[in-house]
């Protein structure tokens, strides 16, 4: 292979170096109005009246927007209104926009608006919410309108209900005989991408609407807005250009809502919106919590017998993403094991929080962390090496998912591998603890992952390829470029497979859904997978209108033609060729007849083989493959202050094949790194009233220069068969299992169970001598 | 509401007269009256650095920072460095993703280097610090510093 597999350098680098790189507030124009949200400073609170009397005295004020008269919304079950009506539910909550000339006067209204509330009792944690005297907060659960595989539980806070059965769970306890159970909680947090989000919107005078959002979904914007305000679908146009960082949090659709309802208020013209850093914190859905019990069973030997799992998500006020999320979490709710019976409760919880977007790792380094700790307590239990246990139970081809898929060995990596090589990069032999004394000890901790891409069964991708006059090629893809390199990947495949320069291949960074052909949505690690096929296809179709205009010219039929190397040739003589450049744009005979035309290569692919999962026993097939992995942390403790330092991460991740092995390692890296700030630093301070008392960066404080460990990523390579060149994701899967592994390390080092996160120095004392 | 004022600034070599409020900040004002948006909104707090630029040769946060205080000063920003040995380490070392904390830290790498041509990693780590990166592990933006200021540091 020429070109997969190497560190080829970005297609954005200049741009980015150089501070060329445009994302949606670098964009402006003199046209532009400017919105700016008045939000809810408590968490519970029937709105009494909004006065907007004074601001609209403002100089420049050109609409203020309230809820009245708005639909419903949501992705899955349609519970929100996009500004607060009558009722807020969680703190932050939009309950106005303003429009004005001037971001300054907009603030200036938006201060200016007074509203009045009557506090209700808060609903702050999903046990809370459980409760059978908990205040309802949906009571209209029951006529709310949903989509499949939604199961809300009318009369109680249950937004929805997923179950997995598999097995006789009976029969498994009586199978085991050593049994563990523990319980797990975190609080909601943020995903806090450097770029907030932004959005622009107008209609142009024959009823376009054109939004310009920092999104990974810019097609499901265009569907969303079409649906919830009964828009023609062909009417909406949706362009992305590069997007600072999203990690999920930006494949929810919220604040373009609100742009399309401000333009709209003030007859189609342009109106931009940017979050403040501390709306895009509260406001935009953030990152979901979760409490969770797991009871697990096994042999003497360490055989998995039985698990018995109950996810309480914090849903937050408003169901959106979160019933998705709540569902991905039990698909893969026990961690890469072998398990015969399985019984798990996921319940969407509705609290009054901030509601969540999906994160990166969709659900998976939530329940990871309840699971992963729950086997290290099994190991201890069984006094067995913690790595032999999980190697023990490893997932194998011909094993069945809690969602009873059967796997075979490409659908499933090779996780044995993973944990081999993990032990010689950890140098897990050397012992788990050691003690560098005085008060100072070293602790390793370990975890597994797997992960398959719980994405909608219809989801698909396309590519088209246009040539230029001199034989280059344009790429365009509906694969928006969050930072993962992924359109430089699609370049990669496209070169590989046509034998080119990757030079002469020009790829569209942006995305305009009426030019662009459709990306579901840039998530789940899947638009290396999805467009990397569609670019195959779109290749094989250029390569066959390629060859069908040479055989003519070379006068020799198109099976002994070969395209690469910017030729056409023939395969025995290949000093018979007729150069791409030539026949790129049609060929043009000596006395000026011509024939062809531009070359256009298309291609599409949708997901193949994926089911709804089983209402009363989640069978089904809810992704394409699993991606599996082995990590972990060496991490040093001071054991008189608490305070502890991670020395080292180390993550094996099975990733089918390795395209690009520079951008790899980045997504790889930036994984572990992201999973550890959450997983020893981040969460959202709740009040008892249900405020968030740190949506600012210097008190929600993700990692920094100099806190980060060595990292260490190695790859095992078995191919996933329906993907390009075998490749599985990658961009998620090194995060998931960070929280565990740590908590492994800590809870070594301490010999207490480390349960809730983030594991600040605080809680590993009040673990620890509280306990006492 | 006060009276706009005319005031001119020396931006990457260039003398330019704003209209501005008293009251904007040089962010703000590099942003929307130049439109040099290389400089990026990441928290307008001081929290996260992506609005590094370098005034009168210190690096400061310009979205804590009024355009006024800036008179008098070279101002440079993103826009102002081209071809410099830090931009191609990135380019090389992988230093960025999305790309959005990277004309922060890039200025303020290069403000480092002005001042200190042989930072330790201490003086290093002191001056990153104040950046965020969400995307990459720092790893890469370290390997990026290093390889430039070419003896790499003991620790
Ligand atoms: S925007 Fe200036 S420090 Fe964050
Ligand atoms: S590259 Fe995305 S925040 Fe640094």
């Amino acid at each position: 292979m020429h070109i997969i597999g190497k560190g080829i350098m970005r297609k954005d680098s200049l741009e980015k170096v150089t501070g060329h790189a445009k994302y949606t507030a670098d964009f402006e124009s003199k046209k532009m109005l400017y919105g700016r949200l008045v939000t809810s400073p408590h968490a519970h609170a029937n709105i009494k009246q909004i006065d907007t009397s004074s601001a609209e005295k403002i100089n420049g004020i050109r609409a203020i927007i309230t809820g009245e008269n708005l639909p419903l919304t949501g992705e899955e079950m349609k519970d929100r209104y996009p500004i607060a009506k009558e009722r807020v539910r969680y703190y932050g909550e939009v309950v106005a926009v303003v429009v004005a000339d001037t971001p300054f006067q907009a603030m200036q209204a938006a201060e200016a608006i007074k509203v009045n509330y009557e506090f209700l009792p808060v609903v702050n944690s999903p046990s809370e919410a459980l409760k059978a005297d908990a205040p309802l907060l949906h009571p209209d659960l029951e006529n709310y309108e949903k989509i499949n595989m939604v199961y809300p539980v009318p009369g109680t806070n249950i937004a929805s209900k997923t179950k997995i059965r598999k097995g006789n769970l009976e029969k498994g306890w009586q199978e085991s005989e050593v049994i563990v159970e523990e319980a797990f909680a975190f609080r909601p947090s943020d995903h806090a991408a450097m770029e907030t989000r932004a959005v622009f919107a107008q209609i142009h005078p024959d009823g376009m609407i054109e939004l310009t959002a920092s999104s990974q979904a810019p097609f499901m914007i265009k569907r969303l807005i079409a649906d919830y305000f009964n828009v023609e679908l062909g009417r909406i146009i949706v362009n992305t250009p590069l997007v600072g960082g999203a990690f999920g949090g930006k494949a929810s659709v919220q604040l373009e809502l609100l742009a399309y309802l401000a333009t709209k208020a003030v007859n189609g013209r342009l109106v931009k919106i940017v979050n403040e850093r501390e709306e895009d914190m509260v406001t935009s859905p953030g990152h979901i919590g979760l409490e969770a019990q797991v009871k697990l069973g096994c042999t003497k030997e360490g055989i998995l017998k039985a698990a018995e799992i109950l996810f309480l998500w914090d849903g937050g006020a408003y169901s959106d993403k979160a019933i998705d999320l709540s569902r991905a979490g039990a698909v893969d709710c026990t961690g890469p094991y072998h398990i015969d019976n399985i019984w798990c409760d996921s319940l969407c919880m509705y609290t009054n929080h901030p509601f969540p977007a999906p994160f990166r790792g969709f659900s998976h380094s939530e329940v990871h962390f309840a699971f992963e700790r729950t086997m290290d307590v099994l190991a201890q239990k069984l006094n067995m090496d913690p790595l032999e246990l999980r190697a023990r139970n490893a997932i194998l081809p011909g094993h069945t998912t809690p969602t009873q898929v059967v796997l075979n060995s490409s659908t499933v990596g090779n996780l044995p591998e993973c944990i081999r090589k993990l032990k010689m990069l950890l140098n897990w032999e050397e012992g788990q603890v050691i003690d560098v004394g005085p008060n100072k000890v070293r602790a390793k901790g370990v975890s597994c992952v797997w992960k398959t891409s719980t994405i909608d069964p219809d989801a698909s991708s396309g590519v088209i390829l246009t040539f230029n006059k001199d034989g280059s090629i344009n790429l365009i893809s509906g694969v928006v470029e969050i930072g993962t390199a992924t359109k430089t990947v699609l370049a990669q495949i496209l070169a590989e497979k046509l034998k080119m320069d990757i030079n002469e291949i020009h790829v569209q960074m942006g995305v305009n859904t009426q030019s662009t052909p459709e990306h579901w949505k840039t998530v789940a690690s899947r638009g290396t997978f999805m467009a990397g096929r569609a670019v195959l296809t779109a290749a094989e179709d250029v390569i066959k209108q390629l060859k069908s205009l040479a055989s003519f010219l070379l006068r020799a039929s198109t099976e002994d033609l070969e395209v690469g190397y910017g030729k056409v040739y023939v395969r025995e003589e290949p000093k018979q060729y007729i150069p791409i450049k030539e026949i790129a744009y049609g060929y043009s005979f000596p006395e000026g007849l011509s024939i062809g035309g531009q070359m256009i290569g298309r291609g599409t692919y949708i997901l193949r083989g994926m089911t709804h999962l089983d209402k009363e026993t989640g069978a089904g097939r809810p992704g394409p493959e699993w991606t599996v992995g082995a990590e972990g942390v060496e991490i040093e403790l001071n054991t008189r202050d608490y305070t502890y330092r991670v020395l080292k991460a180390v993550a094996v991740i099975d990733v089918g094949k390795v395209l690009n092995e520079k951008t790899a390692l980045g997504q790889v890296k930036g994984s572990m790194s992201m999973g550890l700030s959450f997983a020893a630093r981040e969460t959202f301070r709740f009040d008892r009233e249900g405020r968030v008392l740190n949506p600012q960066l210097r008190t929600y404080r993700p990692l920094r220069f100099g806190e980060h460990p060595k990292y260490e990523a190695a790859f095992v390579e078995t191919p996933h068969l329906d993907a390009p060149y075998g490749a599985r994701g990658v961009g998620e899967h090194a995060l998931i299992g960070m929280p565990a592994a740590l908590g492994n390390s800590l809870s070594t080092a301490l010999s207490v169970k480390i349960n809730y996160l983030p594991m600040i120095p605080e809680v590993l004392w009040k673990m620890k001598e509280r306990g006492k | 509401m006060t009276e706009k004022i005319a005031i001119p600034l020396n931006v990457n070599g260039e003398i330019r007269e704003v209209v501005i409020r008293p009251a904007d900040t040089l962010l703000d004002v590099l942003r929307n009256e130049l439109s040099l948006t290389g400089a990026k909104p990441g928290c307008l707090n001081g929290d996260c650095g992506a609005c590094s630029v370098i005034v009168g040769g210190t690096v400061y946060k310009s979205c804590i920072m009024l355009a006024v205080e800036a008179i008098d000063s070279k101002i440079t920003t993103i826009e102002g460095l081209k071809n410099s040995p830090i931009q191609e380490a990135f380019i090389k070392h992988f230093a960025f993703q999305c790309g959005y904390c990277t004309p922060g830290f890039i200025i303020n790498i290069q403000a480092l280097l002005e001042k200190h041509s042989n930072p330790t990693y201490e003086t290093i780590k002191e001056w990153l610090s104040s950046n965020i990166c969400r995307c990459t592990s720092y790893e890469e933006i370290e390997g990026a510093v290093f390889s430039v200021v070419e003896k790499s540091s003991d620790e």
